[in-house]
Protein backbone atom coordinates (compact mmCIF):
# COMPACT_ATOMS: atom_id res chain seq x y z
CA UNK A 1 0.00 0.00 0.00
CA UNK A 2 1.48 3.40 -0.78
CA UNK A 3 2.51 5.25 1.88
CA UNK A 4 2.74 2.65 4.16
CA UNK A 5 5.70 1.21 6.19
CA UNK A 6 6.28 -2.10 7.07
CA UNK A 7 8.00 -2.75 9.89
CA UNK A 8 7.89 -6.24 10.49
CA UNK A 9 6.68 -9.72 9.24
CA UNK A 10 6.45 -12.43 12.21
CA UNK A 11 6.16 -15.91 11.40
CA UNK A 12 4.04 -18.27 13.56
CA UNK A 13 2.76 -21.99 14.06
CA UNK A 14 3.51 -23.92 10.53
CA UNK A 15 4.30 -20.21 8.54
CA UNK A 16 7.77 -21.12 10.05
CA UNK A 17 8.08 -22.85 6.93
CA UNK A 18 8.44 -20.12 4.89
CA UNK A 19 12.15 -19.65 6.28
CA UNK A 20 13.90 -23.01 4.99
CA UNK A 21 16.17 -22.52 2.58
CA UNK A 22 15.75 -25.87 1.86
CA UNK A 23 12.14 -25.57 -0.42
CA UNK A 24 12.49 -26.95 -3.34
CA UNK A 25 9.52 -26.46 -4.87
CA UNK A 26 8.92 -27.63 -8.87
CA UNK A 27 10.44 -25.71 -11.83
CA UNK A 28 7.40 -24.19 -12.73
CA UNK A 29 5.83 -23.36 -9.47
CA UNK A 30 6.50 -19.83 -7.75
CA UNK A 31 9.45 -20.44 -4.67
CA UNK A 32 7.95 -18.63 -1.89
CA UNK A 33 10.78 -18.22 0.47
CA UNK A 34 12.99 -16.87 -2.45
CA UNK A 35 10.40 -14.13 -2.43
CA UNK A 36 10.39 -13.22 1.01
CA UNK A 37 14.41 -13.19 0.99
CA UNK A 38 14.42 -10.94 -2.08
CA UNK A 39 11.52 -8.54 -0.50
CA UNK A 40 13.67 -8.92 2.58
CA UNK A 41 16.82 -7.12 0.80
CA UNK A 42 14.34 -5.14 -1.54
CA UNK A 43 12.47 -3.35 1.12
CA UNK A 44 15.00 -4.29 4.88
CA UNK A 45 11.93 -5.69 6.25
CA UNK A 46 12.49 -7.58 9.11
CA UNK A 47 11.54 -11.37 9.35
CA UNK A 48 11.19 -13.13 12.26
CA UNK A 49 10.57 -16.87 12.53
CA UNK A 50 9.18 -17.59 15.99
CA UNK A 51 11.69 -19.78 17.97
CA UNK A 52 9.34 -22.29 19.73
CA UNK A 53 7.46 -22.97 16.68
CA UNK A 54 10.62 -23.53 14.61
CA UNK A 55 12.40 -25.83 17.34
CA UNK A 56 9.01 -27.77 17.14
CA UNK A 57 9.34 -27.88 13.19
CA UNK A 58 13.19 -28.27 12.68
CA UNK A 59 13.84 -24.58 11.60
CA UNK A 60 16.98 -23.63 12.54
CA UNK A 61 19.52 -21.28 12.19
CA UNK A 62 23.20 -21.59 12.97
CA UNK A 63 23.31 -20.36 16.77
CA UNK A 64 20.13 -22.83 17.44
CA UNK A 65 21.85 -25.83 15.60
CA UNK A 66 25.10 -24.65 17.79
CA UNK A 67 22.79 -24.60 20.82
CA UNK A 68 20.66 -27.72 20.41
CA UNK A 69 23.70 -30.44 18.89
CA UNK A 70 22.10 -29.88 15.15
CA UNK A 71 24.48 -31.08 12.75
CA UNK A 72 23.32 -27.95 10.40
CA UNK A 73 21.07 -25.46 9.98
CA UNK A 74 18.32 -24.46 7.27
CA UNK A 75 17.41 -20.79 7.81
CA UNK A 76 16.68 -18.90 4.72
CA UNK A 77 18.55 -15.08 3.97
CA UNK A 78 16.91 -12.20 5.37
CA UNK A 79 15.11 -14.66 8.02
CA UNK A 80 16.20 -14.28 11.86
CA UNK A 81 15.00 -16.22 14.77
CA UNK A 82 13.58 -14.77 17.67
CA UNK A 83 11.08 -14.90 20.29
CA UNK A 84 7.60 -14.19 20.75
CA UNK A 85 8.10 -10.97 22.34
CA UNK A 86 8.61 -9.54 18.80
CA UNK A 87 4.86 -10.40 17.76
CA UNK A 88 3.20 -8.83 20.45
CA UNK A 89 5.88 -5.70 20.33
CA UNK A 90 4.88 -5.17 17.09
CA UNK A 91 0.89 -5.67 17.69
CA UNK A 92 1.84 -2.54 20.06
CA UNK A 93 3.90 -0.76 18.18
CA UNK A 94 2.28 -0.75 14.41
CA UNK A 95 -0.68 1.32 13.79
CA UNK A 96 -2.53 -1.64 12.05
CA UNK A 97 -1.37 -5.39 12.87
CA UNK A 98 -2.47 -7.88 10.06
CA UNK A 99 -2.70 -11.79 10.58
CA UNK A 100 -3.15 -13.89 7.79
CA UNK A 101 -3.31 -17.75 7.85
CA UNK A 102 -6.76 -19.97 8.94
CA UNK B 1 6.68 1.55 26.84
CA UNK B 2 2.91 3.51 28.09
CA UNK B 3 1.11 2.72 25.55
CA UNK B 4 -1.76 0.25 26.59
CA UNK B 5 -3.49 -1.74 23.55
CA UNK B 6 -6.66 -3.77 24.12
CA UNK B 7 -5.17 -7.22 22.90
CA UNK B 8 -7.57 -10.25 22.22
CA UNK B 9 -7.18 -13.58 21.31
CA UNK B 10 -9.59 -16.04 20.32
CA UNK B 11 -9.07 -19.86 20.56
CA UNK B 12 -11.26 -21.66 18.14
CA UNK B 13 -10.03 -25.37 17.74
CA UNK B 14 -10.11 -28.47 20.00
CA UNK B 15 -7.08 -28.47 22.43
CA UNK B 16 -5.25 -31.73 21.19
CA UNK B 17 -4.91 -33.21 17.48
CA UNK B 18 -2.84 -30.17 16.51
CA UNK B 19 -0.44 -28.15 18.30
CA UNK B 20 -1.91 -25.02 17.37
CA UNK B 21 -4.11 -24.71 20.71
CA UNK B 22 -1.00 -25.20 22.74
CA UNK B 23 1.09 -22.43 20.64
CA UNK B 24 -1.92 -19.93 21.07
CA UNK B 25 -1.44 -20.51 24.60
CA UNK B 26 2.08 -20.02 24.59
CA UNK B 27 1.24 -16.26 22.86
CA UNK B 28 -1.06 -15.03 25.85
CA UNK B 29 1.35 -16.11 28.30
CA UNK B 30 4.66 -14.39 26.40
CA UNK B 31 1.72 -11.50 25.90
CA UNK B 32 1.25 -10.72 29.60
CA UNK B 33 5.01 -9.48 30.20
CA UNK B 34 3.94 -6.44 28.51
CA UNK B 35 1.09 -5.21 30.63
CA UNK B 36 -1.59 -4.67 27.63
CA UNK B 37 -5.47 -4.88 28.29
CA UNK B 38 -6.02 -8.80 27.36
CA UNK B 39 -9.11 -11.07 27.07
CA UNK B 40 -9.02 -14.89 25.04
CA UNK B 41 -12.49 -15.80 23.82
CA UNK B 42 -13.29 -19.38 23.30
CA UNK B 43 -16.10 -20.49 20.60
CA UNK B 44 -16.67 -23.14 18.70
CA UNK B 45 -14.93 -25.97 19.35
CA UNK B 46 -12.31 -24.14 21.26
CA UNK B 47 -14.80 -24.63 24.43
CA UNK B 48 -13.59 -28.09 24.54
CA UNK B 49 -9.71 -26.40 25.95
CA UNK B 50 -11.46 -25.37 29.07
CA UNK B 51 -13.24 -28.91 29.47
CA UNK B 52 -12.71 -30.57 33.11
CA UNK B 53 -10.87 -33.44 33.85
CA UNK B 54 -8.80 -33.66 30.74
CA UNK B 55 -6.62 -36.32 30.17
CA UNK B 56 -4.03 -37.15 27.32
CA UNK B 57 -2.23 -40.30 28.70
CA UNK B 58 -3.07 -42.26 26.24
CA UNK B 59 -2.86 -39.71 22.88
CA UNK B 60 0.85 -39.09 23.99
CA UNK B 61 0.30 -35.40 23.89
CA UNK B 62 1.42 -33.24 26.90
CA UNK B 63 -1.69 -32.15 28.60
CA UNK B 64 -1.55 -28.44 29.17
CA UNK B 65 -5.00 -27.82 30.63
CA UNK B 66 -3.30 -27.22 34.33
CA UNK B 67 -1.61 -23.60 32.39
CA UNK B 68 -4.98 -22.59 32.54
CA UNK B 69 -5.05 -21.93 35.93
CA UNK B 70 -2.03 -19.94 36.15
CA UNK B 71 -3.37 -17.18 33.81
CA UNK B 72 -4.75 -15.70 37.00
CA UNK B 73 -1.38 -15.06 38.10
CA UNK B 74 -0.68 -13.49 34.86
CA UNK B 75 -3.10 -11.14 34.99
CA UNK B 76 -4.85 -12.51 32.29
CA UNK B 77 -8.71 -12.59 34.10
CA UNK B 78 -11.54 -12.54 31.58
CA UNK B 79 -11.60 -15.37 29.74
CA UNK B 80 -14.92 -14.78 27.31
CA UNK B 81 -16.87 -18.27 26.58
CA UNK B 82 -19.33 -17.79 23.46
CA UNK B 83 -23.25 -19.41 25.36
CA UNK B 84 -24.09 -20.68 21.74
CA UNK B 85 -21.02 -22.60 21.42
CA UNK B 86 -21.38 -24.65 24.54
CA UNK B 87 -25.10 -25.55 24.03
CA UNK B 88 -24.08 -26.66 20.48
CA UNK B 89 -21.84 -28.84 22.09
CA UNK B 90 -24.05 -30.46 24.47
CA UNK B 91 -22.31 -28.43 27.28
CA UNK B 92 -22.67 -26.12 30.52
CA UNK B 93 -20.56 -24.01 32.35
CA UNK B 94 -20.11 -26.83 34.83
CA UNK B 95 -18.50 -28.72 32.75
CA UNK B 96 -15.79 -26.13 32.40
CA UNK B 97 -12.40 -25.53 34.79
CA UNK B 98 -13.59 -23.25 37.95
CA UNK B 99 -10.55 -20.86 36.83
CA UNK B 100 -9.94 -17.90 38.80
CA UNK B 101 -8.20 -14.66 39.89
CA UNK B 102 -7.17 -12.64 42.59
CA UNK B 103 -8.43 -9.44 42.56
CA UNK B 104 -5.79 -7.07 44.26
CA UNK B 105 -7.95 -4.29 44.75
CA UNK B 106 -10.55 -5.87 46.80
CA UNK B 107 -8.28 -7.59 49.17
CA UNK B 108 -7.19 -10.53 46.72
CA UNK B 109 -10.74 -11.90 47.03
CA UNK B 110 -10.95 -14.39 44.65
CA UNK B 111 -13.06 -14.21 41.44
CA UNK B 112 -14.56 -16.32 38.59
CA UNK B 113 -12.41 -15.69 35.65
CA UNK B 114 -14.69 -17.00 32.50
CA UNK B 115 -17.65 -15.41 31.75
CA UNK B 116 -20.49 -16.68 29.01
CA UNK B 117 -21.56 -14.52 27.04
CA UNK B 118 -24.03 -14.20 24.02
CA UNK B 119 -22.59 -14.43 20.11
CA UNK B 120 -24.10 -10.77 19.75
CA UNK B 121 -22.21 -9.59 22.72
CA UNK B 122 -18.96 -10.99 21.29
CA UNK B 123 -19.71 -9.54 18.52
CA UNK B 124 -19.51 -5.92 20.50
CA UNK B 125 -16.43 -6.87 22.22
CA UNK B 126 -14.72 -8.01 19.04
CA UNK B 127 -15.39 -4.25 17.99
CA UNK B 128 -13.70 -2.63 20.88
CA UNK B 129 -9.91 -4.21 20.62
CA UNK B 130 -7.11 -2.54 18.98
CA UNK B 131 -5.10 -6.44 18.29
CA UNK B 132 -7.23 -9.86 17.61
CA UNK B 133 -5.46 -12.72 17.25
CA UNK B 134 -6.99 -15.87 15.96
CA UNK B 135 -5.85 -19.41 16.78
Amino acid sequence: MPGTRYFRVFFYHDGVNNGTRLTTPPQDDRHIVNRWSELSKAHDLDLVVCVAAAQRRGIVDPDEAKRNGKDSDNIAPGFRISGLGQLIEAGIQADRLLVFGD
Amino acid sequence: MSETKKFMYINRRPPYGTVYPLEGLEVVLIGAAFEQEVCMVFISDGVFQLRQGQDTIDSGMKNFSPTYRALGDYEVTRLYVERESLEERGLTEADLMPLTWEDEDDDWAEKPSIQIVSRAQLSDLLEEQDVVFNF
